[in-house]
């Protein structure tokens, strides 16, 4: 194996930089798709089941169960009925995200307050028109951070979709990987383990500033 | 006391098409004590909830005039919220009949009939997400009013409650004090002019004084309103200041006492009344009986230079009296000239004489 070099890493990223920047758009792409799934999936099932015991319990309880599934099986497990490529990996990212979005969305629509709901209620609100106009509002910052959540969990899991053929980053983590001891190898780990970490960090600013424009100014501390 | 405007009040219970109605009334808030408000009757309403062997509200029968602030008054837990609450279906009652203005509660769509009662409760629940013009419009934007007549009518209620428009309508729920707050809820009840009203401990949760102010300003308000309102507190001395009559009631919502303050601080029905009313029921009531009302001695008897004016109530010149020492002191009119003269003597006739006048229709009143 060769020790690290960096004048050699720089040299590598200025010679590929095409192919790195076109892989992080793939990374960040797959990532948001499946976020954007995950979250009308889950925040559908959240409004859904937010008041029924059983069906609230049955939804939060097989979200933890995909969560609780190493990543690689599951993408893997996919290979059989969806192929290689994309798909597999935009529904296992889709499937890992629904379980912070879907507790979070559950949580912050009976978070509302019994008196608030009531002067609703007393106001002649009819369920649906409360669930919509006054909960999910409400709920919106914590449901939010839910799906913050849910891109911090898919960024990292995404790396991985690289070995059923999926887009991004990962292609390069395995490249190196597979590549042990040749020239590039560990400049290609090096790159697609640092280019992930810095899309998370990006990610995270983003949703901070999505969190400040789409959450009323009388619910922000 | 019945007039036209109570016909209106009725005629938006049924809904749909009353929006249009509500555009002459909402101009009643400036005009003087017309009576937009509806009769209620209460007959024979039980309460048993599924898991409880006994009612929370057992037989309960009430006549309720259109204009009057009734309030009920009890010890936690004795039924008196649940009670106001059947009235707009918050709480479905078991059994028996509640009408408004002869139209059955229970037959009317309960969302359609809860935009024409307006509901104030202790914490309020103010939207914290919506703007303080927002909270105010969320019922007639259910009514459908167009933007321009439900913007008019946010600015209107703002200056009712004083509350500057400009100032306040685009300010959020948690940047006003609790006592704005409070006002915002009445406002807010009031947006689409409903008929009824029902209060639940409004001002339980605000500080002696803003509650006393706000009491003051409600009192106003009611005046020149004259909604139907029912008014739910546990504190009996908040009862007599408001009410234009005061049910006391005792478990399972029973009204032991049904009459006007003055009636009830004369003569407690029963042992259950007068122990609510607690010590001091001849104090309260000089609260209730202005100085002019009482027979007065000659201006020249007057001593000192303390004076009450003919407004002030009977306890205020009572409470100079006592401060002043003075056998009597000097009663003005409007302007600060002294008209009479007032001795404790003729504070105390007052009393006598007020309790033997209100005697006789309160015998007919109790329920």
């Amino acid at each position: 194996m060769t020790g690290f070099d960096l004048s050699g890493l720089l040299a590598f990223w200025a010679k590929r930089h095409d192919d790195i920047l076109s892989l992080i758009g793939e990374h960040l792409l797959v990532v948001a798709i499946a976020l954007l799934l995950a979250t009308i999936v889950g925040v559908g099932v959240g409004l859904l089941v937010w008041n029924r015991p059983v069906g609230r319990s049955l939804a939060v309880t097989s979200a933890a169960v995909v969560l609780t599934i190493p990543s690689l099986a599951l993408l893997a497990a996919m290979i059989p009925l969806f192929g290689l490529g994309w798909t597999p990996t935009l529904i296992g990212l889709t499937l890992y995200s629904l379980l912070p979005i879907i507790r979070n969305t559950v949580v912050g629509l009976r978070e509302v307050s019994p008196a608030i709901m009531e002067s609703a209620k007393g106001m002649g609100m009819s369920p649906p028109t409360v669930l919509l106009r006054i909960q999910l509002p409400m709920a919106w910052p914590v449901i939010v951070t839910g799906v913050r959540v849910a891109a911090q969990l898919t960024i990292g899991i995404a790396a991985i979709g690289a070995y059923v053929g999926g887009p991004g980053l990962g292609q390069m983590i395995f490249q190196g990987l597979s590549s042990l001891g040749s020239k590039n190898a560990l400049n290609f780990a090096l790159t697609g383990t640092l280019g992930v970490i810095v899309l998370a960090l990006i990610v995270d600013g983003l949703f901070t500033i999505i969190t400040k424009y789409t959450t009323s100014k009388g619910l922000r501390a | 006391m019945t007039d036209a405007t109570t016909d209106t009040g009725s005629n938006r219970m049924l809904g749909g098409t009353a929006t249009e109605k509500t555009i002459h009334t909402t101009t009643s808030i400036t005009t003087v004590r017309n009576t937009s408000g509806a009769h209620i009757e209460l007959r024979d309403v039980n309460k048993v909830y599924a898991d409880q062997s006994v009612a929370a509200v057992e037989n309960f029968s009430m006549n309720v005039e259109p204009g009057e602030l009734i309030m009920f008054v009890g010890p936690s837990g004795c039924g008196k919220t649940t009670t106001m609450k059947m009235i707009n279906r918050i709480i479905e009652p078991t059994s028996g009949t509640i009408t408004i203005d002869g139209r059955d509660v229970l037959s009317l769509n309960p969302n359609e009939l809860r935009r024409h009662i307006g509901y104030v409760i202790q914490q309020i629940g103010l939207f914290p997400h919506m703007s303080i013009a927002e909270n105010i419009a969320v019922v007639p934007k259910l009514l459908g009013w167009s933007k321009e007549k439900t913007r008019n009518r946010v600015d209107e209620l703002l200056s009712v409650v004083q509350l500057d428009p400009r100032e306040f309508a685009d300010r959020y729920p948690k940047q006003l004090s609790g006592g704005q707050q409070q006002r915002v809820g009445v406002a807010r009840a009031l947006a689409a002019d409903p008929p009824v009203m029902l209060m639940d401990e409004p001002f339980g949760a605000t500080d002696p004084i803003t509650r006393e102010k706000l009491q003051l300003e409600f009192l106003r308000l009611q005046e020149s309103i004259g909604k139907t309102i029912i008014f739910v507190t546990h504190d009996f001395d908040e009862a007599v200041r408001l009410g234009d009559r005061i049910a006391v009631l005792s478990e399972k919502s029973k009204i032991e006492q049904f009459d006007t303050p003055e009636n009830i601080l004369a003569s407690p029905a029963n042992a259950y009344v007068a122990s609510f009313i607690g010590r001091g029921a001849a104090l309260k009531r000089l609260g209730l009986i202005t100085v002019g009302d009482a027979e007065l001695g000659r201006a020249s008897d007057a001593r000192g230079d303390a004076s009450v004016d003919e407004g002030d109530s009977l306890r205020d010149a009572l409470d100079l009296l006592m401060l002043t020492g003075l056998p009597a002191i000097a009663v003005t009119a409007t302007g600060g000239r002294t008209v009479a003269s007032i001795s404790v003597a003729q504070v105390s006739a007052a009393l006598g004489a007020g309790a033997a006048a209100l005697d006789a229709p309160a015998a007919g009143e109790r329920s």
